[in-house]
């Protein structure tokens, strides 16, 4: 594997990531985009608010790549997480595989953002019209 | 020692970071530090979990806590 791409911005542009996981040995490139959905349980979505610890979630980006790169034979990787307040139908993350046949790079995308959302320090606040909701943080 | 603090944490502590120790009581280990925290805050024990990182790798219970080590408060995690 290449040096993967492991990054947190405040705005995410989707439009480079072929040219990111293009590689002469890849004959597949899997990519994940994650975007604000309008509704949570038939309430409305005004925004989303991300925050980070940042050293500490590009840690935890690298041994999710890591651990994916050993489970499957991956040669270029970008993981990309946004911070701050987006709007409804904006992209906030976006992961990418390049492998040479797709039974690797679409098990090794699918293994990355599952484990990016167990594991790296985001937090994603829900902004309703009249309440605002930290994701997953009350049971 | 300093204790940062992210997303519901922080609003529960009402600062993104605090110093310790806190009230003359220096916790010794991750599970002392929870054990303050919850004491010094309760709402902390309605959350879902909450980890701590020292030097910015989650660290269990056990481990000790030394005067220069960077510690955070971990909530539950929801990016993506």
């Amino acid at each position: 594997m290449e040096e993967p791409i492991l990054e947190i911005v405040e705005e995410l542009d989707v439009s480079g990531v072929y040219k990111e996981l293009s590689h002469p040995a890849s004959g597949g490139i899997c990519v994940f985009i994650g975007a604000v959905r309008e509704f949570t349980n038939n309430e409305e979505v005004v925004a989303l608010e991300f925050e980070t610890y940042k050293a500490m979630a590009l840690k935890e980006m690298r041994k999710t790549v890591t651990q994916a790169s050993e489970k499957w034979p991956v040669n270029k990787v970008v993981v990309r997480h946004v911070v701050g307040t987006k709007k409804v139908e904006d992209p906030v993350v976006v992961v990418g595989v390049s492998s040479a046949h797709r039974d690797a790079c679409f098990p090794a995308c699918r293994y990355i953002i599952d484990t990016l959302k167990q594991t790296v320090p985001i937090w994603k606040k829900e902004i309703f019209r009249n309440k605002e909701v930290w994701v997953s943080a009350h049971p | 020692m300093e204790l940062l603090l992210f997303g519901i944490a922080k609003d529960i502590v009402g600062r993104s970071s605090i110093d310790l120790p806190s009230k003359g009581v220096q916790p010794r280990s991750v599970a002392e530090l929870k054990e303050l925290l919850i004491a010094d805050y309760p709402d902390f024990s309605k959350l879902s979990s909450f980890a701590v990182a020292v030097n910015s790798e989650y660290a269990g219970d056990d481990v000790t806590l030394g005067q220069d080590d960077e510690i955070a408060i971990i909530p539950p995690v929801s990016g993506g």
